[in-house]
């Protein structure tokens, strides 16, 4: 005697992107926070000491934010013109900030006055950065040059001039007190080596190079310009690893994740892309409203922040453990694990004579009203309201069993006002699912076949009826449009194969069917 | 034209266990049961065949216990025949002659010497009016015996054998015909007749469909067309007879039986739910649910401990009398049409078609047994005339046999086709296919053809299904795409269509370089790995039939059949027409193994049959006639091992075997005249052990008691019959015990050698038993043992060891027993 066969539940792919271990991790954020600057946030910097407070560069100030402040701990306005690149120093106690002006200031991060003033460049100054002996700090400007200064007597140590274009970003390493990396509109990256005057290594980007970014080993270099991130090995001098053209305008910003594991890029296509560092494919994707500038991440993660051209700073901060537990009280309490066993595991004795049990199937109540027979009532249990809501395939499936079965007149038919407005509703919200149409369509004419009789009798379903018929004439009248526009792509498809001409014998070309051109059209994707 | 040699056309198993009513013996431990011209006893308890009772040269119509002997059994025939048999040892003890087609047999136990036969009237053979009559049979010694005297009980009754019955202690005699019943009381020598009228109010029908009678009340039972069962009673008055009616059933009543105690009713039909009713309380019903298809028949064992039904699908349930399933004796499904095509699985050679609705049969050709059942649709039956099923309607296997694709569908009169592709992974684990991806509407229209890639090296599976929407698709396995835990799946490949017309078939060639897909009467040569059009050949005016590569030296030719009645041979290389012949080829398929291909050629009502290779127009092998009607279904299902045929008719037939359907849906196949020989040979041995069934156990045993009595004879009976015969087990059974490791090493290992091992391990046997041969070799041809010969013999002591024994000893100790490693 076979057992009974449950009705098969149709599994329909699920849309969307998949699930993965980095979308669970990158969404592990909570909502935004947004806060309005002044103007464009070109810069944003993150202090290498706890608290992490983060140095946020816009117009003509530079704030600094606590790690979970709102409003701004300090801020620095001293500045003539738009300020730049704002950055700590590795014991965060200094700030040095670039400016439109070609000055270059030095804030002690306490104090209010900046407390050096570095003057020599002719043109606006994008990049600062200290070098990793913390008295001597790097700039480059839009004069072609880039000069190393002395912290103590705030002289100028040396002028490199060999880019040909505006000096844009630029990266001191933080293992080598000699060593730093700039990057220029002229398309090049050069590597300068302070004890012997001049670039020791150049790389070209190929784009105008907008941000740079070493990785902690320093042995690989990231560079992002026009629509480009490239990845260079330094230690086999500058050779390109990878270029990524994942975004659709130009990348402006660059930032590595705390692990080190994954690298993300941001750019004015408002998208900030998450790449996995060992084989460089985006693994996650953040939208935000606008063009995005400035991009920083907190140490271990515990936010991100983002600056963009409307002047909006937004910091995300990470879910704490608390957040998660939250959520996983929320489910329900299953039984002990010691209530399960009972009774399970006895072991028996030599002598015992066993009496083997049958192991009893689970059914679901559908399928156990439909194994006896009862068509109505399973149709009932199938069309429950959270059945019908949540799992809308099982409903359908229901539907389509007793199609099968040739009941599904049977039950559907006899039903009350209450019950049939039920079933309606059903088919008003699932009649159009492609994936659901064929059996509800099959069922809608039942349905009025049985109860063109009684219409006019009530007006709940009166209304419901109407709303079903305004909603296929709508459904007709799309999917003519579908069509046609299937016709449009089917001309633009069939004119960009090229015609090839295929040899045939003789006898095949004498029938007139010679010169067979085979159609081919493009594979599609089924649902599995 | 080539001679038909010694070539045969014969049948090939699989036939019907269901026709009749099974026979449970006495101590419930045989079965009897008519199957075509023999009569089949099967174990009660391991399901196994443990005896063919062959001698009937027409089908066996009716199976009975003797009752005056329990260990005999009469059987009779449409030859006019009445057989007795001893059916434990499988002994033929008597033939009686009737003379005239015998129909079914009754026998009572309170009427010796005389059994019941329904014949048709004696005055002419051919009509269809039939009677029962009772034959005296002669007390004499021969085996031949003619039953001459013949006296008619009851004109016109049905030929039906359950329209007939005996009642209580032999007295009477219930026969049911149409919508009258009659009853015929032996003492009085006098009949009653009842009837029904034709309809009752409700429409319902009352016709009888079977009569069962009470062996200790006076009651007879009888099922009825409309599903109603009317119990009669006090029917030895022509005007006080009563009856009361029991109905649950909803469609006829096919079976009815009581059980031997008469405390329970037991009714089967068409809703395959075995019904017991409890005699006076017939409100309390059991019910067995589910037991797969229409009951036909229902026995009960004469102690009343165990029932059998026999199913519709050609099947034999044994059931306890606690309401249990015990034991399942599966014949060979046959349905009214293959809509596959006729396969063979490459893993387990085994011949798959249609059989049970939605399931797909596997059914090994050598051992004459279903192996087992596969559910493709997995749905529940619903057991109801006139409702649209799902149908698998078309299977293919790739070449290593660890892909099956089916396509199932169902056609509704206002609805559109449901068609679902299935693709089916087999499971190293539990060695049977596990579904992998299911496709709903593949196509848009019917699927017309499907095959996979043939090429065995090539890194992806490819599936082709072409359908009458127009188009051709091509499935690929690939890997999930984003999630580890998913396994691979199919995908759409390509989609490919020729000037709108509608592809017919689609073939590979051998290495899988080519795909050829016929439109109409166009042939396109695809290549897949680009899915370029490569040419196109063509036959006009009529559409391409079928459509077929030659195998090995011939792949460069692609072999077509027109509507048109023409074969068509192209070569590839040159893309021109090689050759083309005149006749009306119904099918054409070529052998895997070999170069050949076989055409059935329908002509005048009969099917000829012609066998050639590509290379040339003309037939190696010939056969007229091979069977009357069209064959549409035939396969090449290769041998288990090689034959050695010297003559060139017969060649064809060394590797692989041809069978094919019949219009009427028997499996025929062809055999030589050599082969047939030895089918003798072998069915000639006794039988010894009731229900043991061939174990390698059983093996040992029998060895044990030859090798006392060196028998020169060694008849060459197939390994087939072990389950697993390796050289390691053979090793295993011809070694001495005292030189072997302990029991308890090697028990496991030699269970374990019986499971299916995994192909790994498989391999390691294969090198064991490749040095075990070169071992065999160096030894000297003395022991010449034939160890899987099943024939026991005599026990005579032989205590002194001869020289040839001791000569093996001698061997044997010095042998090491790194064989037994090949357990592992």
């Amino acid at each position: 005697m076979a057992s009974f066969k449950p009705t098969k539940i149709q599994v329909y792919p699920k849309l969307g992107e998949k699930v993965t271990q980095d979308t669970l991790y990158w969404k592990n954020y909570k909502a935004p926070l947004h806060i309005k600057e002044f103007g464009a946030i070109t810069n944003i910097d993150f202090s290498p000491v706890a608290p992490h407070n983060f140095a946020v560069t816009a117009f003509t100030r530079i704030h600094i934010y606590g790690p979970f402040s709102q409003e701004p701990v300090k801020s620095f306005t001293r500045f003539k013109d738009t300020a730049y690149c704002g950055r700590f120093r590795s014991d965060g106690q200094l700030l040095v900030a670039g400016c439109e002006d070609s000055v270059v200031r030095l804030f002690d991060v306490s104090g209010k006055v900046a407390l050096r003033m570095f003057k020599g460049h002719t043109k606006a100054v994008h990049v600062t950065d200290f070098i990793s002996d913390r008295y001597q700090i790097l700039t480059g400007s839009d004069d072609y040059t880039c000069r190393l200064w002395d912290l103590p007597n705030a002289t100028e140590l040396n002028t490199y001039q060999e880019h040909t274009d505006y000096i844009r970003c630029g990266v001191a390493s933080k293992l080598n007190r000699d060593l730093f990396i700039t990057g220029s509109y002229d398309h090049t990256l050069k590597l300068f080596d302070a004890r012997v005057d001049k670039s020791v290594m150049t790389m070209d980007h190929g784009q105008p190079v907008e941000s740079l970014l070493l990785y902690p080993s320093e042995g690989l270099l990231v560079s992002a310009g026009g629509r480009y991130v490239k990845v260079w090995d330094l230690l086999k001098g500058g050779q390109p690893l990878v270029s990524l053209k994942n975004h659709h305008k130009t990348v402006t910003s660059l930032c590595l994740s705390s692990s080190g594991q994954r690298l993300l890029s941001a750019s004015l296509d408002r998208h900030v892309k998450v790449y996995n560092t060992t084989n460089y494919k985006v693994v996650h994707n953040f939208d935000y409203a606008a063009s995005i500038l400035s991009l920083a991440l907190a140490p271990d993660d515990e936010s991100i922040v983002v600056g963009m051209t409307n002047s909006i700073l937004s910091v995300k901060h990470r879910k704490s453990l608390e957040d998660s537990k939250e959520i996983s009280g929320q489910q329900r309490r299953r039984p002990l694990y010691r209530v399960f066993v009972k009774g399970k595991n006895p072991v028996p004795k030599q002598d015992d004579y066993l009496v083997s049990k049958p192991v009893k199937q689970h059914l679901a109540k559908y399928d156990k009203q439909l194994k006896k027979f009862n068509v109505t009532k399973a149709l009932d249990t199938a069309l429950e309201t959270w059945t019908r809501h949540r799992k809308p395939e099982i409903t359908v499936a229901v539907m389509k069993e007793l199609d099968r079965r040739g009941t599904l007149k049977n039950a559907l038919a006899g039903r009350d006002e209450q019950a049939l407005a039920r079933l309606l509703n059903f088919l008003i919200g699932n009649v159009v699912d492609p994936r659901f149409a064929p059996v509800l369509v099959i069922a809608a004419e039942m349905i009025l076949d049985i109860y063109r009789s009684v219409i006019g009798q009530s007006p709940v379903v009166d209304r419901q009826l109407l709303r079903l018929q305004e909603l296929l004439e709508k459904e007709i009248d799309f999917q003519q449009d579908l069509l046609e526009v299937m016709g449009m792509l089917d001309t633009m498809f069939a004119s960009s194969f090229p015609r090839m001409e295929v040899p045939c014998p003789g006898i095949s070309r004498a029938n007139g069917l010679a010169g067979g051109d085979g159609i081919t059209s493009r594979p599609q994707i089924q649902a599995t | 034209m080539v001679g038909h040699g010694d070539i045969r056309v014969v049948h090939r198993g699989g036939s019907k266990i269901n026709s009749r009513q099974p026979v449970i013996t006495q101590d419930s431990r045989f079965l009897l049961c008519a199957s075509g011209e023999c009569v089949k006893v099967f174990s009660t308890s391991t399901e196994e065949c443990v005896h063919d009772l062959r001698g009937h040269t027409d089908a066996v119509t009716g199976v009975l216990l003797k009752p005056s002997n329990h260990l005999q059994a009469y059987s009779c025939s449409a030859d006019g025949t009445v057989r007795l048999w001893d059916f434990t040892e499988g002994i033929h003890i008597k033939t009686y002659v009737i003379g005239y087609p015998v129909y079914s047999i009754y026998a009572s136990a309170h009427h010796g010497g005389v059994i019941f036969v329904v014949t048709p009237m004696l005055n002419d053979k051919r009509s269809e009016v039939f009677q029962l009559v009772a034959v005296h049979l002669p007390q004499s010694g021969d085996q031949l015996v003619e039953a001459l005297e013949l006296s008619a009980v009851i004109s016109d009754v049905s030929s039906n054998p359950a329209a007939n019955c005996f009642g209580k202690g032999g007295e009477f005699i219930a026969s049911a015909k149409g919508l009258h019943l009659e009853v015929f009381f032996f003492k009085k020598q006098k009949s009653y007749r009842f009837s029904l009228k034709e309809d009752n109010k409700k429409g319902g029908k009352n016709t009888f469909m079977c009569v069962a009678c009470h062996q200790k009340e006076d009651c007879i039972a009888t099922g009825h067309e409309d599903g109603k069962i009317r119990l009669w009673r006090n029917f030895n008055h022509k005007k006080e007879y009563t009856y009361s009616t029991l109905h649950w059933h909803h469609s006829a009543v096919s079976s009815l039986c009581f059980t031997p105690e008469g405390t329970n009713l037991l009714s089967g039909g068409l809703e395959s739910v075995l019904v017991q009713w409890r005699y006076n309380q017939e409100s309390q019903r059991d019910f067995l649910p589910r037991l797969g298809s229409a009951i036909t028949h229902i026995a009960v064992s004469p102690d009343g401990a165990l029932f059998c039904t026999s199913h519709s699908d050609n099947k034999i349930t044994i059931i306890q009398s606690s309401v249990k399933v015990s034991a399942v004796i599966q014949g060979l499904v046959k349905g009214e049409s293959v809509r596959t095509d006729l396969m063979v699985d490459p893993r387990s050679k085994s011949l798959v078609l249609n059989g049970k609705p939605g399931q797909l049969q596997f059914y090994s050709l050598q051992r004459d047994k279903l192996l087992y059942n596969l559910d493709i649709v997995q749905q529940e039956y619903i057991h109801e005339s006139g409702l649209e099923q799902f149908e698998v309607v078309k299977a293919a296997f790739d070449a290593s046999g660890s892909w099956m694709a089916t396509v199932e569908e169902r056609n509704q009169k206002a609805a559109e086709l449901e068609l679902n592709l299935k693709l089916w992974a087999f499971d190293e684990q539990t060695q049977s296919f596990v579904l992998n991806t299911t496709i709903s509407t593949p196509h848009e229209a019917r699927i017309t053809d499907m095959c996979f890639c043939h090429a065995a090296d090539s890194q992806t599976t490819m599936l082709v299904s072409t359908s009458k929407d127009g188009h051709f698709k091509a499935w690929q396995l690939s890997a999930a795409a984003h999630t580890e835990d998913e396994g691979p799946s199919w995908s759409c490949d390509f989609v490919g269509a020729y000037h709108s017309l509608v592809p017919e078939r689609c073939c590979f060639s051998a290495d899988g370089s080519l795909l050829a897909v016929s439109f109409q009467e166009v042939v396109t040569v695809w290549s897949p790995a680009s899915w370029e059009l490569l040419t196109t050949l063509s036959q006009p005016p009529q559409a391409i039939r079928d459509l077929c590569f030659g195998r090995l030296s011939c792949s460069k030719y692609l072999l077509g059949t027109t509507a048109s009645k023409l074969l068509c041979c192209w070569n590839l290389l040159t893309c021109s027409l090689e050759w083309s012949t005149t006749m009306d080829v119904s099918l054409l398929l070529a052998d895997p193994l070999t170069e050949n291909m076989a055409a059935f050629c329908f002509q005048a009502g009969g099917t000829d049959l012609f066998v050639f290779k590509p290379s040339e127009p003309r037939p190696l092998f010939s056969h007229k006639a091979v069977c009357s009607g069209k064959v549409t279904r035939a396969i090449f299902s290769p041998r288990e091992e090689m034959l050695e045929s010297c003559e060139e008719s017969s060649q064809w037939l060394n590797r692989s075997q041809l069978h094919f359907l019949t219009q009427y849906m028997d499996l025929m196949t062809f055999t030589t005249k050599a082969e047939e020989d030895r089918l003798l040979a072998s069915s000639r041995q006794l039988v010894v052990d009731d229900s043991v069934a061939m174990t390698p156990f059983y093996l040992l045993l029998g060895k044990h008691r030859q090798q006392e009595t060196e028998d020169a004879v060694s008849s060459s009976l197939s390994s087939d019959t072990v389950p697993q015969s390796s050289a390691a087990i053979k090793q295993l059974l011809q070694t001495p015990a005292h030189v072997m490791p302990s029991t308890s090493y090697l028990c496991s290992m030699f269970v374990q050698s019986l499971l299916i091992s995994v192909t790994d391990t498989r391999e390691e046997n294969k090198h064991a038993e490749e040095k075990m041969d070169s071992e065999r070799e160096e030894e000297d041809s003395e022991e010449e043992m034939e160890p899987s010969n099943p024939r026991p013999q005599q026990a005579s002591e032989a205590c002194s060891l001869t020289k040839a024994q001791l000569r093996e000893l001698r061997r044997v100790r010095k042998q090491d027993h790194s064989w037994s490693a090949g357990f592992l």
